[in-house]
């Protein structure tokens, strides 16, 4: 176990310096200047600018430098807000979009997880095939309308009440976090929805629950205990390489809903060419992604003991 | 037959039971969840701040709400530059003198001041203090104006204290910083020793750049000065109470400034940062925010839910400019003539922009200059150049002929990547495609790689703007010079340097105005560059809430002097 | 028994003929993929999308051949006009600047005598008025409502401060009704109480060139102003630059729907070459490239995808779509490789591939014969799933602002320019937020309904 444990350790760093070397040489192969202003500076002032950003050196000796920094765990500092570093603006706003990002994962897992169980226990009846088709229609709105008719539709529901029943945006109490979540969670909460109702429904004939019903069980112990079980692992699996995907696809409900996520800090900083923010969020969520399903590996070993690593 | 069995056994079990089991597992989940949801609510007020409570306006603790698009990069005044960091920078510091409600310069931490050809004088207030209680002297100016000159420091704005003696050749590393021409006879008289005659230096000391920074608070913070609320001294009327990155900025009334009965809100919550216009206009309709700026599109809402809705020219011009290198297309006068006479910018105003406050471009000099009593525009008024689509045939078969070619190739115009330059050069491109089948192709960049392209010289067209930053022509007035490393289209025209330098060296006002004319007249006739519209904002504003002021010049939007209603 | 002896003639057993068969089958032996077709064709929803996918490429390909109208042809005459809205317009004389009346005086307190200077039409309203003999008017502001003012004085969008008694409104002049007000200011700026208001409904104004141009005026050389015409019909209404949405459709559907198909088509192919290359190989050469495959599968999506598009850059009228599929084809295809090699590995090892290679089978018979007719169907599956994933991240991109260059339209850019609009001119984000909904469902439908029939365990379900 611990071997193994290492193993993937050892090839989740790799992976870490795969997406480094990947950010670094993408990014500065990029056209434009990332210290060209508005205001046209002097030749002084650039070179000044460049040699505070250790822009003046040849690529290669660059990437040295930012290398050895980055084992230190130093992003540098960044380009936009002169006096912030990579490490604090990380520190500051991963928590947001980390804390939304769960809340968005358990909204649609346990969504995903309720929906599907109904559909397959209801299957091919009307409750399946109504909650079938919100399904299709949570996968097939695109998220930004989502969020903006949302928003909107709190707006309304506030007027309506005449007192605020949940924020309209902003971020600091659970209360603002659930529309957004759950704007942010639908697309995978009807995606496991449609995994955790097939998954069921391929359960239904497997030996297991046969045996189960030759023996008399009680028909619920056998649906909760047996089919539920055994149908919830594949959902498991597409957890934690969601929990990532949703945190960094966060960009959209941020600005939507003025939440100051590190998804915005990324858009802004292409916008502005930022290097070392760039570089910071993207390997940070690379390294981010990578550890997740490691994480999610070791878990669904002890959930599942036919996968249980020796 | 083991299908059928399994089938009624699994689909339609006993649905009592499974369905007490399922409550039972779906109860202990919401549990869960709601234990997890006071863990998430603790850690989160620790990361934001609590804008639960954010309220549009409040009467009775004199406090409003509102909020920004982006949010300041820093608030280090030796290098902000941009519009947010000005408007913060307008509330929390107070430099030597400031502008008035009626747009007039006031004294500000300077009691009375006296500009000479040669030397620009302050006589300092001796109440001024920093929000820690210590006076404000003229050491502090000294020394924010060294920090910003330092080319170590690199600041962008730097350029504009080259009024000052020997700043120019400071910033460029040729001199010492302490060659800098100001004396300090005593700690509250600063005496500014002038390059060349600037008559306007007064209205200069305004922007954010000549704020005062004191020397042991910034060297204190160890190069995180303006990085965070803590990392700040305030001489204006408000202190940054908190800054939470991202989220909210919370100003409070500061105890120490010396105007402090002239202010009457006691708190100015910055609660939300998004650069969503529907999303703050959600904002303002559930009373979180104050005031918010509209756009076209939400006119007709705005009406209906029956908003006081204002407006105002922020007094900056967009235009199209050409690039004037050699072997391009745009190098033809010809050519630029036609697409003078054939661009109807009223159309592109009133049909396209839609929005009240902008005026259809005339001139370089947008209508908020003075000139010597009234407006400039007002005494030099603008040629104004008739749409005139067989004119501007003519002119572009002349230029045809003049470049020797069979057919008119393809040219770029270089824009940004906001939707509204996307939306005003597909308009260009289907006006010329309509009035003369000529082919524009768009080259829609992010804002660095634009600039890196525009410095370039990479383009045709391009879209551009320009913003006063003080209140004189010449801010407008010396951009098309040959040596201006801001005119990306490197137009040079002996005749353009020659009125610059009447403008800059004149000692009347009306030989400066006059040069200014000349200017004007001849970006006109030279079709420098096809000035498209000075830009307007629309917004609204809570019923209650009053005196908010708005300014070309200076921190906008000011609420220094707001207050709300009962 | 013995006295029976068998007389058969020589001639009794005559050998077979080869090409008669020896027996009938009851039934037309059924291939995997015929099988397959007829069990997706007794799926109505699959079959349906299968249909609606249709009918898409038929809108794509075929639509603007039939609805030929210029995409990017702008008419400022017609901005943001609803699907089925009035399309009359009168024709005027092409906009002269206006001469405004010499101002003259009221003759009683209070009074303003707000009027139209003449017939006000969508070209330009303009208004007059007298001079007020009350001494504290220093200026006016004029407004415009859409709504009534009103006793709460609600008197809408403020137009312009002025201090002479005229005023010319051009602004985004609509065919409805209009109440402007002019409102008297006092010498610091601020309003007075003198106020007068009028209201006018607006007819549709097209210039006599406008309407040449466009061709409405038929063979008649020049129309007496005043005639009533109708404007060119746009069947889905026309966007905030007055072009046509039907025909934008059209050409957005082009890049949505490339970018839909040809981007999973794309990485599926990579995938599937890596994949098995890598299953068919095995051992240590298989493990390299795995492990070459999990960092790709480590870089973050959407933050990857943006950076590839700022690397690529957008040249000068371009659109932008190139730089899009290869970021996609670069980062999506280790899925499918993981995928194909998984199956790979499995069908290797089935008996009948070791029966095959048993009875002497090449390597390109037990590739072509057994593996990929055996993976196809698991590709199919993908290649559907990633149709919508697909448009969606190209509407996400355009979202966002980093999707295709103006003036190429797609659906995500055009639900971009919509989702502002909501409010006033729903036509311009319900149209294409519903075509991109309607594609995404189809294909979600039809790659379900292929799984469902591909799939070999499914066989003889339901």
């Amino acid at each position: 176990m611990t071997r193994y444990f290492l193993r993937r350790l050892a090839q989740g760093l790799l992976a870490v310096w795969f997406i480094a070397t990947a950010t670094f040489f993408g990014m500065h192969a990029v056209p434009g200047d990332p210290l060209s202003s508005d205001r046209a500076t002097t030749e002084k002032i650039r070179a000044n600018l460049e040699s505070k950003y250790g822009l003046d050196k040849p690529l290669p000796a660059q990437y040295l430098i930012y290398m050895g920094n980055l084992v230190q765990g130093d992003f540098g500092i960044s380009f936009t807000q002169e006096n912030r570093s990579v490490n604090d603006i990380i520190r500051d706003h991963f928590p947001v979009s980390a804390t939304l990002g769960i809340l968005a994962v358990i909204f649609a897992g346990l969504g995903g997880i309720l929906w599907g169980a109904l559909t397959a226990l209801f299957r091919n009846r009307l409750p399946d095939t109504i909650i079938m088709f919100l399904v299709i229609l949570g996968i097939s709105v695109p998220s930004f309308v989502v969020a903006a008719l949302s928003q909107l539709m709190l707006v309304r529901l506030n007027d309506t009440v005449g007192m605020s029943v949940l924020p309209v945006g902003g971020w600091g109490s659970v209360a603002h976090m659930i529309v957004p979540a759950l704007v942010l969670g639908l697309s995978t909460m009807a995606y496991l929805t449609r995994l955790m109702r097939s998954s069921m429904l391929e359960i239904v004939n497997a030996d297991y629950i046969k045996t189960a019903h030759a023996k008399g069980l009680p028909a619920g112990q056998i649906f909760v205990n047996h089919q539920l079980r055994n149908a919830v692992l594949p959902v498991v699996t597409v957890l934690g390489p969601a929990i990532a995907s949703i945190t960094t696809g966060g960009f959209v409900v941020e600005i939507v809903f003025a939440i100051p996520g590190l998804g915005r800090y990324f858009v802004q900083a292409i916008q502005q060419l930022d290097y070392t923010v760039i570089m910071g969020t993207t390997i940070f969520y690379g390294a981010f992604l990578v550890f997740m399903v490691i994480l999610v590996d070791l878990v669904y070993g002890l959930i599942d003991p036919r996968v249980r690593v020796e | 037959m083991h299908e059928t069995i399994t089938e009624t056994h699994s689909t339609a079990p006993s649905n009592k039971a499974v369905f007490s089991q399922l409550r039972r597992y779906f109860l202990y989940a919401f549990i869960a969840v709601g234990v997890l949801m006071f863990v998430l609510d603790y850690l989160a007020s620790s990361v934001g701040s609590d804008t639960q409570e954010a309220r549009a306006v409040d009467f009775e603790t004199q406090s409003i709400a509102i909020a920004i698009a982006e949010e300041p990069p820093q608030l280090n005044s030796s290098l902000a530059t941009d519009a947010v960091s000005g408007m913060v920078l307008g509330h929390i510091m107070e430099g030597l003198l400031r502008m008035g409600v009626d747009d007039q310069l006031e004294a500000g931490i300077a009691e009375r001041w006296e500009v000479t050809p040669e030397t620009a004088t302050f006589w300092l207030r001796k109440d001024a203090r920093w929000s820690d209680g210590e006076p404000i002297t003229a050491k502090d100016f000294l020394f924010a104006w060294q920090t910003a000159l330092d080319p170590d420091n690199a600041s962008e704005y730097a350029f504009l204290l080259y009024a000052i003696k020997n700043a120019e050749a400071i910033n460029q590393g040729n001199l010492p910083l302490t060659d800098l021409g100001v004396r300090i006879p005593d700690p509250h008289t600063l005496v500014v020793e002038l390059e060349r005659p600037v008559p306007f230096f007064d209205k200069m000391v305004v922007f954010p750049t000549f704020l005062p920074i004191r020397q042991d608070f910034y060297e204190a913070t160890g190069g995180r000065f303006g990085a965070d609320a803590k990392d700040l001294l305030y001489s204006g009327p408000f202190v940054m109470a908190s800054w939470v990155h991202g989220s909210s900025l919370l100003l409070q009334k500061n105890p120490y400034y010396w105007d402090k009965d002239r202010i009457r809100l006691n708190e100015i919550n910055v609660a939300y940062i998004t650069s969503d216009v529907n999303a703050r206009i959600n904002f303002f309709k559930d009373e979180r925010i104050a005031f918010t700026g509209l756009q076209a599109e939400n006119l007709i809402d705005a009406m209906r839910q029956k908003w006081p809705i204002k407006r105002y020219q922020d007094g900056t011009v967009f235009f199209l400019e050409f690039n004037h290198r050699e072997d391009r297309l745009s190098e033809n006068l010809n050519f630029r003539r036609a697409l003078q006479s054939v661009l109807d910018m009223e159309e592109l105003v009133y049909k396209v922009t839609k929005l009240p406050g902008y005026r259809p471009g005339e001139s370089l000099f947008p209508t908020f200059l003075m000139g010597v009593e009234k407006s400039f525009r007002q005494e030099y008024p603008a040629t104004k150049i008739p749409v005139d689509y067989a004119q501007a045939r003519a002119y572009l078969a002349q230029a045809k002929e003049e470049l020797g070619l069979a057919e008119w190739p393809e040219f770029v115009l270089l824009c940004g990547d906001n939707p509204i330059s996307n939306i005003q050069s597909e308009w260009v491109q289907g006006a010329l495609k309509k009035h003369l089948g000529l082919t524009l192709k768009i080259d829609k960049q992010i804002f660095k790689q634009r600039l890196a392209k525009m410095t370039a010289g990479d383009f045709d067209l391009v879209l551009a703007g320009w913003g006063p930053d003080y209140n004189d022509p010449l801010t407008f007035g010396d951009l098309f010079a040959s040596w201006n490393l801001n005119n990306r289209g490197r137009y040079a025209s002996p005749e353009m340097d020659r009125l610059i330098a009447v403008a800059q060296n004149a000692s009347t006002p009306q030989s400066r105005m006059e040069a200014f004319a000349g200017i004007q007249q001849l970006i006109i006739d030279d079709a420098v560059i096809l000035p498209m519209y000075e830009r307007g904002l629309t917004y609204v504003l809570h019923p209650k809430l009053k005196g908010v002021k708005r300014r070309v010049i200076g921190a906008d939007t000011d609420f220094t002097n707001a207050y709300v209603e009962r | 028994m013995a006295d029976v002896s068998p007389t058969l003639p020589v001639d009794a057993f005559a050998p077979l003929d080869t090409a008669q068969s020896a027996e009938q089958l009851t039934r037309p032996s059924l291939s995997y993929w015929q099988d397959a077709w007829r069990r997706l064709q007794a799926n109505k929803r699959a079959m349906a999308s299968l249909g609606i996918v249709m009918a898409l490429l038929l809108f794509t390909l075929a639509g603007p051949l039939v609805w030929q109208v210029d995409p990017t042809a702008l008419d400022p005459d017609q901005i943001s006009i609803a699907p089925g809205a009035d399309r009359s317009a009168m024709v005027v004389d092409e906009y002269q600047p206006w001469v405004p009346p010499a101002p003259s005086r009221a003759t009683s307190p209070g009074s303003l005598n707000l009027a139209f200077a003449e017939s006000p039409t969508t070209q330009s309203v303009r208004l007059v008025w007298q001079t007020p003999i009350d001494t504290n008017v220093f200026g006016y502001r004029i407004y415009r409502n859409i709504f009534p003012v009103g006793a709460e004085r609600n008197f809408g969008l403020p137009l312009t401060e002025t201090g002479n008694p005229f005023f010319e409104d051009r602004l985004d002049l609509k065919p409805s009704a209009y109440y402007y007000t002019v409102i008297g200011l006092n010498e610091f700026g601020e309003e007075t109480d003198l106020f007068a208001t009028i209201s006018t409904t607006l007819v549709r104004a097209i210039t006599v060139p406008e309407a040449r141009l466009k061709g409405l005026l038929g063979t008649l050389e020049s129309a007496a102003t005043g005639t009533e015409l109708e404007l060119k019909s746009h069947p889905l209404g026309t966007d905030y630059l007055g072009r046509d949405m039907l025909s934008r459709l059209m050409y957005g559907a082009r890049v949505s729907l490339f970018i839909g198909f040809f981007a999973p088509l794309l990485y599926v192919l990579v995938g599937v070459i890596y994949g098995s290359i890598a299953g068919f190989l095995g051992g240590s050469v298989d493990q390299l490239m795995m492990r070459f495959a999990d960092f790709v599968v480590a870089l973050p999506f959407l933050l990857f995808m943006i950076l590839f598009k700022v690397v690529f850059g957008i040249g000068p009228g371009e659109s932008g779509i190139m730089p899009m599929l290869i970021a996609m084809v670069v980062l999506l295809w280790p899925g499918t490789a993981r995928l194909v090699r998984g199956q790979i590995l499995q069908i290797r090892e089935e008996a009948y591939v070791s029966a095959s290679r048993l009875l002497g089978a090449p390597t390109g018979y037990l590739i072509f014969r057994h593996m990929v007719p055996n993976t196809l169907g698991v590709i199919l599956v993908t290649v559907t799933f990633a149709v919508p994933s697909a448009i969606f991240t190209e509407a996400f991109l355009s979202f966002i602002g980093m999707g295709v260059a103006p003036p190429t339209p797609s659906w995500g850019a055009m639900c971009n320019e919509g989702i502002k609009t909501m409010l006033t001119h729903p036509h311009e984000i319900i149209f294409p937020a519903a075509l991109i909904s309607i594609t995404v469902l189809a294909f979600n439908l039809l790659g379900d309904g292929l799984r469902d029939a591909l799939d070999a365990r499914m066989r003889n379900q339901d």
